[in-house]
């Protein structure tokens, strides 16, 4: 059996190196390209000899036998059509003979760091002319790597799928180490994958153990499923900013940005004119998961057993809780469901329009038609019809609670809204929320359907004639009109009012009609 | 080639026209920047160091010849020996020669003296690059480090930095009118039309017209930018190089239509001055025009790691400036399916297109002559054609005008090469060993053919081409500096040792060209050039390691590589 296809294949596969070098590389830091310098435009064969020894060169020396793949060197004429299609035949008939001669039976190939210059021991990736996946020909450009003394091109020997990179662009290897993977057809691409996992984990360890790998792995065809070879160091390519419906307005730098830290701008948040992602957005969104992802896992650093004395905000609940009992709430529920919501959240997410924000701006719309769920009653004697609509939205944060508000959320348009939004909550994570940031609510929302809580009851803030608990929305079996049975988005709202002013039928007319905006949102985006 | 742009050679405004003035100057008054080009600069140091020495003793000589005549006429019963419209760097250098000649010269000056590269180009460009160079640089904490220096932080005055490209182009201004001033040129204001053969009209706008006759015109007028129609400029939001370069704002981020040298080089000072960049550019590749190696190098180090991003092979179709609280928007349609692509919201636009020349109101058709696309047809000799392809006697056209090459200094170099035949010394100008620069952070500059175009030349001719190459990481100057980046390459016949093109992009790129731009106008071989010493360390060894690693068989084939299988 073909035990050691590779290191043999690859011993013989590989040309010795010329025994004197035509284009010698003296100490001078000055090299003359191989091709073209003697060689003759008119004289293909000339050229391409040249171009060949000047790429033999650049192999290690065959001490340890260095694989088929290797980079060809080439100083440069990719651009000239003529002159690498000359090559590209060149190589087409120097080399294939050789591979012929010995039957290749692994099919995915490693790429090297070329030696580009005598004096060379390590080499940095400068940029990747090839993504992952791409299909690639022999004597194609893939890589381009920087020596001691210039930036140089690695070609391919062999055609194939450039199916992982081992090194990426910024990064340095030694010469002679892989840097990518070379899958001969598309099929092998998750099996190189799989081997490039293992060889980061290797960490960039000379050809050795890739090739115990490459054996155990090329007898066992069925390929690991596609998902594992994420783990490769190497993030996937990522998706261009625009595409798809949805476009997402971003900045150069954001563009940038969000693929060195392979943040998906779609589910950025845009902060910037217009709703804009610009750079600092990409920086939080690459920075929230961190901090989003321990919530359930990490467990709190509290001093067990200890007594704490409140902080000036917990005083401020505690105290605003109790006076509350003062009030006769009530609570009315509806199940509301949230498809065309979602549609729409996700059609417009990309323009940095927050669930939070659609919520308060279907709340407040309801509201306008009922003015009294937007009252207030503060000495028992009379209430409040409020000129304004302001929706507060609680927030959790470290060590207590606070309620921005969205002032007019009836007049902003669901982007500026969500813009506001993000606006709030930056500055209460920074404690700068002014008082008539977060006192100046008439009517409050409070959501934890984050977390999965399908139903709860919140508690009426003083001086507020409503407050709207807002559950997770779930896919739920439901009974339709014509007797069918469907799955359904749905969501459960929880509404505790001052039953002072707001009565049962109030709050049952201001449901419904929060309901149908929900269901058909269109007006939300007006 | 439609994205290089270059700079114009005069100033633009030198012609005369009824209404025609409204548009192109109207928008212009004195001291406005407008741009020109990039290489340009080259050209106007050129001409200054050729002015503002201008007082040494050798011009005062001539100046006592030049009055001399100059009171009496040109003696062949003309007003002048020479009447160059447009004073710009074109006509200024034609002006200066021709005084040096003896010959009675005006120069009309229909806008401001120094033309489009003193006041709206090349000049006030270097004067922002200069300081995008420096915020660059210490922006750059990790160079700053590496050489072991710390800087706190760095911010940028806005208005002073505009003021210091304005001050600039006062400055070059006045050296320039004084210097002609002081060479005897007659120094006429108007906008000049043509009336007939050796007969030149011109005036200010609501003055009388006077008309002069002259043995010898040359037409300098320049050129203006071109804006693409669909385009609408609002000279705030969406605007030209002529506003650019006054720095009104930093928009947050501003896309750049056309990635020639001028859109390169604003690229290089707004990214410097905080901005972020979208270039728009109608083919396929960045930096069209520039050797594909370097251009390639360019992106990497120019481009991609700076807050940059780019579409290729797309037309800017519509562009809206921003009203109303709504950014910009730029339609892209593709450039081969005319399709829309996409539709870009920046806060700014600069349209970097490219330059259109500025020749209408010139009265060309008094004389029988037909602008192609606006252009001024000439021959080798920079000698007008007319419509039937006779050379119409007497007349020239140098600079933007003509469109051969449209940089400051080329139009110079015509200039003066019209002169010397007006002198009665025959000249043809060799177009290919002007050099040309783009001042971003490194430089690119460049002389002769790039790599394709020498290769097409050789297939065509039938002689072999060869390639060296060097990287500015193996000069010990670069590294004294930090500045390794960059290569240097030289394409050349190794049959004769006649050098072809030399492209460098790297530190100072624009001033090492010279030594190669000089041999090649000289015709000096490679054989002599191995041979010249240059100072260790400096930059110019660059060169010297093209010089040096160039194989020149002077006769002998080379034929020694082994043949591979057939």
């Amino acid at each position: 059996i073909g035990g050691k296809p590779k290191a043999g294949r690859a011993g013989s596969d590989q040309p010795k190196p010329p025994a004197s070098s035509s284009s010698a590389n003296p100490p001078r830091l000055r090299y003359s390209q191989g091709g073209s310098s003697s060689g003759s435009n008119n004289n293909s064969k000339g050229a391409k000899a040249n171009y060949l020894k000047a790429s033999l060169l650049s192999f290690p020396p065959p001490a340890p036998p260095v694989p088929a793949m290797a980079g060809l060197l080439h100083l440069h004429s990719t651009l000239l059509p003529s002159a690498s299609l000359l090559r590209q035949r060149g190589g087409a008939q120097a080399v294939p003979r050789r591979r012929r001669a010995c039957r290749v039976e692994a099919k995915i190939r490693e790429i090297f760091m070329p030696a580009l210059s005598s004096t060379m021991t390590e080499g940095k990736i400068v940029a990747w002319n090839a993504a992952e996946g791409d299909r690639l020909a022999k004597g194609d450009p893939v890589v381009v790597v920087e020596s001691d003394k210039a930036d140089m091109d690695v070609e391919t020997f062999h055609d194939g799928f450039l199916a992982a990179v081992l090194v990426p662009a910024g990064e340095s290897a030694p010469v002679g180490s892989a840097i990518a993977l070379l899958a001969e057809s598309e099929e092998e691409i998750p099996l190189a994958r799989s081997q490039a996992a293992s060889f980061s984990s290797a960490a960039a360890s000379p050809p050795a153990p890739q090739e115990t790998v490459a054996q155990e792995a090329s007898p066992a065809p069925p390929p690991p499923p596609p998902p594992a070879p994420v783990a490769v160091s190497v993030p996937a390519p990522p998706s261009p900013a625009t595409q798809g419906g949805a476009r997402v307005v971003a900045s150069p730098y954001a563009k940038k940005l969000a693929k060195e830290l392979s943040v998906d701008l779609f589910a950025v948040t845009g902060s910037g004119p217009g709703g804009r992602v610009v750079a600092k957005d990409v920086e939080a969104a690459a920075a929230a998961p961190k901090k989003a992802a321990p919530v359930a896992a990490a467990r709190p650093d509290v001093p067990l057993g200890s007594t704490v004395p409140f902080t000036t905000m917990q005083g401020a609940v505690s105290k605003n809780m109790v006076e509350s009992l003062a009030v006769p709430a009530f609570r009315v529920g509806y199940t509301i469901t949230t498809d065309a919501l979602d549609a729409l959240y996700k059609k417009i997410k990309a323009k940095g329009v927050t669930m939070t924000a659609l919520l308060a701006k279907a709340t407040a719309m309801a509201l306008v038609q009922h003015p009294v769920v937007n009252s207030s009653c503060r000495d028992g004697q009379s209430f409040t019809y409020n000129s304004s609509i302001n929706i507060a939205v609680a927030v959790a944060i470290d060590g207590g609670l606070i309620t921005p508000v969205l002032q007019d959320a009836d007049k902003l348009d669901i982007y500026s809204l969500s813009r506001k939004w993000k606006e709030l909550v930056d500055k209460a994570r920074a404690k700068q929320l002014q008082p008539q940031e977060y006192n100046s609510g008439t009517f409050t929302l409070s959501n934890l359907g984050m977390f999965g809580v399908d139903r709860f009851d919140a508690i009426l803030p003083p001086g507020t004639g409503a407050i709207m608990a807002v559950g997770s929305s779930q896919p739920t079996v439901v009974g339709t009109k014509d007797g069918r049975i469907g799955i359904k988005s749905q969501m459960q709202v929880n509404v505790t009012a001052d039953h002072r002013v707001i009565y049962g039928s109030d709050l049952a007319a201001f449901l419904q009609t929060l309901s149908k905006i929900i269901e058909d949102p269109k007006d939300l985006t007006f | 080639m439609h994205s290089i742009s270059i700079s114009a050679s005069a100033s633009a405004s030198a012609i005369a026209s009824g209404g025609a003035r409204s548009k192109a100057a109207a928008g212009r008054r004195p001291g406005e920047i407008r741009f020109c080009g990039l290489r340009g600069d080259a050209l106007a140091c050129a001409s200054l160091r050729a002015s503002h020495a201008a007082a040494a003793t050798r011009r005062a000589v001539l100046r006592a010849a030049a009055s001399a005549n100059g009171a009496a006429g040109s003696g062949d019963g003309f007003d002048y020996d020479l009447v160059i419209i447009g004073a710009g760097v074109g006509g200024h250098g034609a002006a200066l020669h021709a005084v040096e000649e003896g010959l009675k010269t005006a120069i009309i000056e229909g806008d401001v003296v120094g033309g489009t590269c003193v006041n709206r180009g090349c000049v006030p460009s270097k004067a922002l690059l200069a300081v995008s160079g420096r915020m660059r640089e210490l922006h750059d904490e990790h160079h700053m480090k590496s050489l072991g220096l710390q800087v706190s932080s760095t911010g940028y005055d806005r208005q002073a930095v505009a003021d210091h490209a304005n001050n600039l182009a006062s400055k070059i201004r006045s050296n320039l009118t004084n210097s002609m001033k002081a060479m005897g040129v007659d120094i006429l204001t108007g906008f000049g039309k043509i009336v007939g053969k050796q007969k030149v009209r011109y005036g200010k706008v609501g003055f009388p017209e006077k008309e002069i006759t002259a043995k010898n015109i040359i037409i300098a007028t320049g050129s203006v930018p071109f804006v693409p129609k669909g385009i609408e400029i609002d000279g705030k939001t969406v605007f030209t190089s002529d506003h650019a370069l006054k720095l009104e704002s930093v928009p947050d981020w501003i896309a750049i239509v056309g990635s020639g040298y001028i859109g390169l080089e604003f690229s290089d000072v707004y990214t410097a001055l905080g901005s972020e960049v979208t270039f728009v550019e109608a083919l396929d590749q960045l930096m069209p025009g520039f050797d594909p190696e370097i251009a390639k190098l360019a992106q990497r180090v120019l481009i991609n790691t700076r807050k940059i991003d780019y579409h290729t092979g797309v037309f800017a179709s519509k562009i809206t400036p921003a009203k109303d609280g709504k950014p910009v928007l730029i339609e892209l349609i593709d450039a081969k399916t005319k399709e829309h692509k996409e539709t870009l919201e920046v806060d700014a636009a600069l349209i970097a297109t490219g330059r259109a020349p500025f020749t209408s109101g010139l009265g060309l058709e008094n004389i029988n002559v037909v602008t192609q696309r606006g252009f001024i047809p000439v021959d080798e000799r920079m000698q007008v054609t007319d419509a039937d392809g006779n050379v119409v006697p007497n007349l020239f056209c140098i600079g933007d005008a003509n469109g051969k090459l449209m940089l400051a200094h080329a139009a110079s170099a015509q200039g003066i090469s019209v002169v010397e035949q007006i002198s009665g010394r025959d000249h043809i100008l060799n177009h290919l060993s002007i050099p040309a620069a783009c001042f971003t952070h490194p430089e690119i500059s460049m002389v002769g053919l790039t790599e394709p175009q020498a290769r097409e030349k050789a297939d065509n001719e039938g002689f072999e081409v060869s390639v060296v190459k060097t990287s500015f990481k193996a000069n010990t100057k670069a590294l004294a500096e930090n500045e390794g980046d960059g290569i240097a390459k030289m394409i050349y016949r190794p049959d004769t040792g006649e050098i072809l093109g030399v492209h460098i992009l790297g530190l100072h790129a624009a001033d090492l060209i010279h030594e190669a731009s000089n041999a090649i106008a000289l015709g000096t071989r490679l054989q002599e050039l191995k041979l010249a010493v240059h100072a260790h360390p400096t930059l110019s060894e660059v060169l010297d390691e093209l010089f040096k690693a160039a194989k020149v068989n002077s006769g002998v084939s080379h034929s020694v590589n082994e043949p591979v299988a057939a």
